[in-house]
């Protein structure tokens, strides 16, 4: 019993030192590279902007803002969110340029556009 | 027909209520139900404020049953934050009819978000109604995540392809679709090659006097597509049916009722038992719509389908949860 809580402790003190030597990469050279996803807004059945264009290695984040639930697909279905319900979020990182169309599966008629260039 | 003159809200179709081409558009938007008695392609409709103004013999038939859809198990937005105490009050209404229907038809949207929980809770409410069998068809919101396979495991054991398949009851022929499957970009409902191919084999056999219940959960014909409510392909299924000489076809999906008559086919979709949706167009968006509370149940409903045998009538009563 003793052992256990003081692995506990050790696990703790571990996870402890991991979070600082995080935060403090974060602060460091790499905070560079981590901008903010750009933003699709699901407003009313329809994303926006429609067509986003961004640079490669971009991330982009869809937040669903209606009482109904959406996803994206990507036609060729190699991008599929899980359902988002309201106020949830689904992002994604473009490595390679390209033009990606998608669509919400569960609202066909709900269409958009990533130009990863 | 009407019991009361004055109930009587929409046309007699072989005098003015007819556009000679063979095409009439009759609505009843939610909250104001309409009967609808069929004969020999003649549609009589008459509003309704509860079922106790119709009298016994116009909800006397060989069979009856009712429709239910959209209970959207699992929504909690303020359109609706009881959906269970509505599906509870839509059965409540069922076990009140005079005569038990035969079984229930749920167009889809079952659920939510297509979570097992949400399933049970339909299920356990259903088990309190006085009609014991339930039929589905899908909804897309029965779909999510899985294409579908969770909803074939409990309701599609004897179905076809995606979940559709066939039945008889009393000599008439129900058919239930699958429209909320491999939706394309920018498409609307679809059924598909392998299904509209099996429709027409479905079908060959029977006489031309055997009528049709076509359901499905988004409506075969075109309501208003570019908010979705429509099926890409359903032309195709209904050009197999031209010989008969009574077609009904009931859908859910847009939340409110509507009916259309075009020859030998007639048209409905249902009211929800969760929430209402906008009339098409009127609206930025088909989101739930926000009623004041007291007037949540008068824009939710329920439908009861009687059939007389030899008379070729399908009498189609929607009536509110008030
Ligand atoms: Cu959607």
């Amino acid at each position: 019993m003793k052992r256990s809580i003081c692995r506990l402790g050790i696990a703790g003190l571990v996870i402890i030192l991991l979070m600082v030597a995080g935060r403090a990469k974060n602060s460091g050279f790499t905070a560079m590279e981590e901008k903010p996803p750009a933003e699709i807004k699901i407003d009313n059945f329809v994303f926006s902007p429609s067509t986003l264009t961004v640079p490669a290695g971009s991330t982009v984040r869809w937040t669903n803002h209606d009482d109904i639930p959406h996803n994206v697909v990507s036609d060729d279905k190699s991008i599929k969110s899980k359902v988002m319900d309201t106020d949830e979020s689904f992002s994604y990182t473009f490595a390679k340029p390209g033009t990606y169309n998608y669509f919400c599966s569960i609202h066909p008629k709900m269409t958009g556009k990533i130009v990863v260039q | 027909m009407a019991s009361n003159p004055k109930d009587e809200i929409l046309h007699d179709h072989n005098h003015d209520g007819i556009d000679r081409r063979g095409f009439l558009k009759c609505m009843a938007w939610a909250g104001t139900g309409a009967f609808c008695v069929m004969q020999g392609g003649v549609l009589k409709s008459y509003s309704l404020s509860a079922f106790s103004g119709l009298k016994e013999k116009q909800m006397k038939g060989e069979l009856s049953f009712v429709q239910i859809s959209d209970s959207h198990m699992g929504f909690n937005k303020p359109a609706n934050t009881d959906v269970a105490g509505t599906l509870k009050a839509a059965i409540d209404k069922i076990n009140a009819l005079p005569k038990a229907p035969s079984f229930i038809l749920h167009t889809g949207d079952i659920t939510h978000l297509s979570k097992p929980e949400e399933f049970d809770g339909v299920d356990q409410l259903l088990k309190n109604a006085s009609a014991k069998d339930v039929f589905y068809v899908p909804g897309e919101h029965d779909v999510i995540g899985d294409d579908g396979k969770q909803y074939l495991e409990r309701y599609g054991k004897n179905a076809k392809g995606a979940g559709w398949y066939s039945f008889d009851q009393k000599g008439v022929h129900f058919i239930g679709l699958v429209n909320v499957m491999n939706l394309k970009a920018g498409g609307l409902g679809s059924l598909g090659k392998e299904q509209l191919e099996w429709i027409e084999s479905d079908v060959k056999h029977l006489s031309k006097s055997t009528p049709i219940v076509v359901f499905a959960h988004i409506p075969l014909w075109s309501v208003y597509p570019e908010w979705g409510w429509g099926t890409d392909d359903s032309a195709q299924a209904l050009s197999y049916l031209k010989k008969f000489g009574s077609v009904t076809v009931l859908n859910g999906h847009i939340h409110q009722t509507m009916q259309k008559v075009e020859g030998n086919v007639t048209f409905h979709t249902a009211a929800s038992t969760a929430f209402p949706q906008p009339k098409p167009g009127s609206a930025p968006s088909p989101g739930p719509m926000k009623v004041p509370a007291e007037q949540l149940r008068s824009v939710l409903g329920i439908r009861d389908v009687n059939y007389v045998a030899g008379q070729h009538a399908l009498a189609v009563v929607d009536s509110s949860l008030e």
